[in-house]
Order: C-alpha cells, then sequence, then structure tokens
C-alpha cells in the first residue's frame, strides 16, 4: 500500500530525513519510534504532504502512484489521514460542521454528491459511540478548550469518520491518561481491517500494549536503524535509545 | 468651485427650506461657520494621517436631490433583515419612503428626525439633546449639523422596550449622478428601556455618493442599547460616520460594525461614559478586497469610577486595500477602577495590503486595569495544513480559518437573523461555500 524509497527531506536546508525505506501493506500496523528530534514527526508530515518539508530525493508511493505532486487534500482524499500531535483549534465551526465540510470534500473530490443529512447524523452518532464521545461535545467548536485527552479522542473520531486506507498516529498517546489511552487504542483497534493500516508514531512502549504492532521500526538520525517484530519495543522500552546511538556509532 | 465652497454656498439654498426662527437653526449657522472655518480635515491633522479626503472633494457632488425617486420593496428587500419583523426608518437619496417604511408612535417614537426638528411636541427633548454630545468643534461633525434636516428620530420612554428591532436604511438610487447625503440621528433610550437598532447604508448603482453621518445616542440609567452597522457598500460609495454616545450610569451599549465594502468608510465613534458601572462595548470585523479603505477612530472617554470599556476589532485586508484602526482611550483622573480593554487583529492576505493600527491611551487615574494589544499577521501554516490534511482544499481551508479568527465577534450579536446574515456575508466575502450554514 505504502512505499516509501530513500526518502530524504529537508526544512531550510537541513536534513531530516536521510533515506528512509518503508513498505506498509494492507492489514499490517507499524511502528515507529525513536528518540526525540530523530525525524518521527517530520516522517508523518512528510507522508501527509506538508510543503515546508522539501523533499530532495526519494519518493513516497500510495498504491503504487507517487505522491510527489499532490497536496495535502489530495493525499487525504486518496485515503491518508494524519492524526496531529497537536491539533489546531477552529473557533466558530463545531465538530460536526467540521467533518461535515470534511467529508463532503472528499466526496466531491471523487465526483460524489453530498452524504444526505441523515446518513450523515448516523455516521456522526455510530463514530462517536465508538470513542465514547458525547453529543454535546460536537457541537463545540473544533479543539477550542478541549483537554489534551478530548483533543486526541477527537483526532480518532475524525479518523473513524473518514475511514482512511493508511492512518498515521502521530504521538496520539501523549497526554492521555490510562482511561483515554485505552478508548482511542480500542477506537483503532476497531477500525482496523485487512483492508487498511496503520502507522503507529510513538516515543513509549504504552500505546503499543493496547495497538499491537506487526512491525516495529527505530527512526535515528533520520534513518531506520533497527526494524523487528513487536519485541523490539519491548526491548527498547527496557534498554532506551542510548545502546542503539553506541550501536551506530560503532 | 471645490466641494467646501459648493456646501457653504449650498447653505443658503437650504435655509430656504427650513424654518430659519427654530432654535435649532441657530445650531446649524455656528455650525457651517465652525466648518467654514475648519473645512475638510487633511492628512496634517493627525487624525486623518492615513485618510485621505482630496479625492472625495474633486467630485462634483450634488447637494439636493432633484426629484423624488421610487424603488420596489421587491428590488431591495435582500437588504433587510426581511426574515424577522422590524420597525423600519428607510430613505431614498435622503428622502424619507413612507412605503418602504413602518414607524410608529405606540408608546415609543419610531420616526423622523423632520418631525422632531418641527414639530412643536418634540421641542423639549429637542431642546435637551440635540447636538449635545456631538462634537461642536470637529468640522465634518459641523458640516452634517449644519445640514440636519433628515435622518432617524427614537425616543424609547423609561421602562419600555420596542416590540423588534428599528432598521435604519439609506438606498441611494444613482438618479443623480453625484449625491452627498447627510442624514443626522438622534437616539434617546430612557431609563431602564431597551432597543435595538440596524443600520445599513447602500448604493444600488455605480454612481459616486459621498454620505457624512452625524448620530446621537443617549443611554440613561440601566439602558440597554444594540447598535449593528453593517457596511457592505458599492465601491463607489463614501461614508463617514460620526456616532456620539452618551451613558448614564450602569447602562450598557454594545455597537458592532462590520465592513465588507464600500470605497472610503471612516468609523468616528465616541463614546462618553457620564457615570458609574457603565459597560461599553465596541466590536468589529472587517473584510475588505480591491482599493478598499476604512479607518476605524474609536474613542472610549473614562469620566466616572467603575466602568468599563471591551473593543475587539478583527481585519482580514485582500488585494490593495487599507484599514486603519485607531483606539484611544482616555481614563480621566477620578475614574478609579476603570477596566479598559482593546484588540486589534488583522490579517493580511495580499502583499499589497495595507493596515494601520494605533492604540492611543491617556490614562490619569492610578486605580485602573488597561489591556491593549494588536497584532499583524498571515494565517497559520500550521493550522492550514491541519485542514487540508482532512481533505478541505486550501482555498476553502483558508476560508475556514480566516472565518474562525473573526467569528469571536459575533458571539455578542443578539439577533439571530442578523448573525446569519452576517455570517452568510463573511462566507460571500471569502469568496467560498463552506459547505454548511454557519
Amino acid at each position: 500500500m505504502l512505499k516509501i524509497n530513500d526518502l530524504h527531506a529537508s526544512v531550510d536546508d537541513k536534513e531530516i530525513l536521510r533515506g528512509i525505506n518503508l513498505t506498509v501493506n494492507a492489514g499490517e500496523v507499524h511502528a515507529i519510534m525513536g528518540p526525540n528530534g530523530s525525524g518521527k514527526s517530520t516522517l508523518a508530515s512528510v507522508i501527509a504532504g506538508k510543503e515546508e518539508f522539501e523533499v530532495t530525493k526519494g519518493s513516497v508511493e500510495l498504491d503504487g502512484e507517487d505522491l510527489e505532486d499532490d497536496a495535502p487534500e489530495e493525499r487525504a482524499h486518496k485515503g491518508i489521514f494524519l492524526s496531529f500531535q497537536y491539533p489546531v483549534e477552529i473557533p466558530g465551526v463545531s465538530v460536526t460542521n467540521f467533518m461535515k465540510t470534511a467529508i463532503n470534500e472528499s466526496r466531491k473530490a471523487r465526483g460524489l454528491e453530498d452524504m444526505p443529512a441523515n446518513e450523515m447524523l448516523k455516521l456522526i452518532r455510530e463514530k462517536s459511540e465508538l470513542l465514547e464521545i458525547d453529543r454535546k461535545f460536537l457541537s463545540r467548536s473544533l479543539n477550542e478548550g478541549f483537554s489534551g485527552g478530548e483533543k486526541k479522542r477527537n483526532e480518532i473520531f475524525q479518523m473513524a469518520m473518514l475511514e482512511p486506507k493508511l492512518a498515521i498516529l502521530d504521538e496520539t498517546d501523549s497526554g492521555l491518561d490510562i482511561d483515554a489511552l485505552r478508548i482511542v487504542a480500542n477506537g483503532v483497534n476497531k477500525l482496523k481491517s485487512k483492508d487498511n493500516a496503520v502507522i503507529v508514531i510513538t516515543h513509549y512502549q504504552r500505546l503499543l500494549e493496547h495497538i499491537v504492532p506487526d512491525f516495529v521500526h527505530v527512526l535515528h538520525n533520520g534513518k531506520i536503524v533497527k526494524s523487528g517484530g513487536k519485541e523490539l519495543a519491548h526491548e527498547l522500552e527496557e534498554k532506551g535509545y542510548d545502546w542503539l546511538k553506541q550501536e551506530q556509532a560503532v | 468651485m471645490d466641494l467646501k465652497e459648493k456646501l457653504i454656498s449650498s447653505f443658503m439654498a437650504f435655509e430656504n427650506n427650513v424654518d430659519v426662527d427654530h432654535p435649532v437653526h441657530d445650531i446649524r449657522s455656528s455650525a457651517i461657520k465652525n466648518f467654514e472655518e475648519k473645512g475638510f480635515p487633511t492628512k496634517k491633522n493627525e487624525a486623518w494621517k492615513y485618510t485621505s479626503l482630496n479625492s472625495l472633494q474633486k467630485v462634483d457632488f450634488s447637494i439636493f436631490p432633484k426629484e423624488e425617486n421610487t424603488i420596489e420593496y421587491k428590488d431591495v428587500k435582500k437588504y433587510f433583515i426581511h426574515e424577522i419583523d422590524t420597525y423600519k426608518i428607510v430613505f431614498i437619496d435622503g428622502i424619507y419612503s413612507s412605503y418602504l417604511s413602518e414607524t410608529t408612535h405606540d408608546g415609543v417614537d419610531i420616526c423622523l428626525m423632520s418631525s422632531a426638528l418641527t414639530k412643536p411636541m418634540y421641542k423639549a427633548v429637542i431642546d435637551v439633546y440635540f447636538n449635545k454630545i456631538a462634537a461642536k468643534d470637529e468640522s465634518l461633525t459641523s458640516l452634517n449639523t449644519a445640514f440636519s434636516r433628515e435622518g432617524a428620530y427614537i425616543y424609547i420612554p423609561k421602562n419600555k422596550m420596542p416590540k423588534k428591532p428599528v432598521e435604519i436604511l439609506h438606498f441611494a438610487t444613482g438618479n443623480e449622478a453625484t449625491l452627498m447625503l447627510q442624514p443626522r440621528n438622534l437616539i434617546i433610550v430612557e431609563e431602564n428601556a431597551e432597543l435595538q437598532v440596524i443600520e445599513r447604508h447602500q448604493s444600488l448603482t455605480s454612481n459616486e455618493v459621498l454620505t457624512n453621518s452625524v448620530t446621537e445616542i443617549f443611554a440613561a440609567k440601566n439602558a440597554i442599547i444594540d447598535f449593528y452597522k453593517v457596511q457592505n457598500n458599492v465601491s463607489t460609495a463614501s461614508m463617514i460616520d460620526n456616532t456620539y454616545i452618551d451613558q448614564k450610569d450602569k447602562s450598557v451599549v454594545k455597537l458592532h460594525t462590520f465592513s465588507f465594502g464600500g470605497k472610503l468608510t471612516r468609523n468616528n465613534l465616541n463614546f462618553y461614559q457620564n457615570g458609574e458601572y457603565i459597560d461599553s462595548t465596541m466590536k468589529g470585523v472587517t473584510i475588505l478586497g480591491e482599493k478598499q479603505h476604512v479607518d476605524h477612530h474609536t474613542l472610549v472617554h473614562h469620566i466616572q469610577p467603575n466602568c468599563e470599556s471591551h473593543q475587539d476589532y478583527k481585519g482580514i485586508y485582500g488585494e490593495q486595500s487599507t484599514g486603519v484602526f485607531n483606539g484611544k482611550i482616555i481614563v480621566d483622573k477620578i475614574a478609579q477602577k476603570t477596566n479598559a480593554f482593546q484588540k486589534n487583529n488583522n490579517v493580511l492576505i495580499s502583499d499589497k495590503a495595507t493596515i494601520n493600527s494605533k492604540p492611543q491611551l491617556e490614562i490619569f487615574a492610578d486605580d485602573v486595569k488597561c489591556s491593549h494589544g494588536c497584532t499583524i499577521g498571515q494565517l497559520d501554516e500550521d493550522a492550514l495544513f491541519y485542514l487540508q490534511s482532512r481533505g478541505i482544499p486550501e482555498k476553502e481551508a483558508r476560508a475556514l480559518l480566516m472565518y474562525a479568527f473573526a467569528n469571536n465577534v459575533l458571539e455578542s450579536v443578539r439577533i439571530p437573523e442578523l448573525k446569519a446574515r452576517i455570517n452568510k456575508l463573511i462566507a460571500k466575502k471569502l469568496g467560498v461555500n463552506l459547505g454548511f450554514d454557519i
């Protein structure tokens, strides 16, 4: 589904990604771990098409199609979803209205009519139950005054609504208490299918106890330095990242 | 003949049509003298540094419309808040239109300045209030005072509240190649009384129009007034609005200005807090494009202790538009425990747009809370990326962000149908269909 080939990316002439290779197939869950500043969030942003980053070499392909010329919204229309570490507050636009706009823009891009209002309401109800979100929450302004946990839950709610092919969860576990973590992980697990894939970006192993990865990759200095199964996450939890850095140095 | 000379000579013609023996005429006569002495303000005047009236003075404005013109309601319906029932005071080319209006004398007076200035039954009120709060030394206000004859007159007695909001509408039909209008409004809201007003000036053609308006508002003890100015005129219409508000103890006046169009718009808003525990609120949303120019000049004079003032102006400037915000707050020495807040936030969406923002605080009391903040920036790129990553195209995403930026100003709009209308105007002005009714 997703194929990243020798990806190099810079911001302000500073190279952050230095040759990433990664293949994610449908039905898989991949975890990307690594110390602060290793390029995890940059990788997520580059896949989602953030213009601030310049791809200097290599490519990102979705279903065999190079995404290079696609704007972020076009990538979204093709099925890429990024759950933000710091979701943005949009005063005056309710969660419901925001979702209506997002869904109908995606439908428009696919040549479909707007989703009928009753269908939309049904979908909103169904997905909000999945994330244990109450109705009052949906009429609040998007992310405005939301707690950290509410923001993250709302991100996964949006993911549930948009049903992406590839979901990238960027530090979704940060700022979550254990209950919120369980709800968020539960939501992600229920949305998982043989037709979609998830990339979980995290600093800690905590979330991976709930969303169990098929593959774990360690990012360091803009490169994947080690890949393995879920046991690699445990190893990292025990040993930290220093041993990897040393291994690299050698 | 330049415009100043033309106006001065027109005053003599004007005198032939009004009662020169009426006491108001003495006020007019001294006002024209003040205007003659001072003339139009120039850029040398600090308050007019960023707004030039030079090109307007070169237009050969018609001062008195030659004939009455009529318009069909269906052609102008969209300019009314027609979803709700309102009182209406409507003028066509400066002349009262009885068939488009709905006035009342049922417990309250919602009618015409021309009646108030001529009929004996209003004399007592006119003697007390007319030209009492309007500046005597300011040339454009004086110019209006000199020609004051027509406009809206609203008197709400003690403990009364009109059944519905009042709309004041001025239409320019283009019947004259050029037209200068000088409406004069007087609004008095007595103790414990309430009033909601929506004011709009609309030119219906591309003929040049200049409006120099003066509104005097008196809010007695505990009075509540909501005043909404909708400025979405064509790009050949200019407006100088001079509004003076006198507030007494515990009165609450909220004035919203929505500036979405017009060639040149100057808003002079002056609040005088002549009492304690007063709340004065000024809010504005300005969204401009083309070569439009809007200048918001606000003044809050805290004369007595324990009062509040709140100002929140949001501006979005595109293309070659220019904006000015000058917010003056004066806190007198005895006005202790004053809370005065001022915010002016602007987004420039074009390299050629400009905004000049200037707070002017003159504080003579020592136990006060005053804050002011002004920002000028671009849209947040991270926010833009967030919206795009949800599948919302860049253009719509930008519009949504601008909408969100301006949104909080609308929260205090208390007429839902007006709020809906303003939301639609904002969406239209931003050039998008946001996909939902905001």
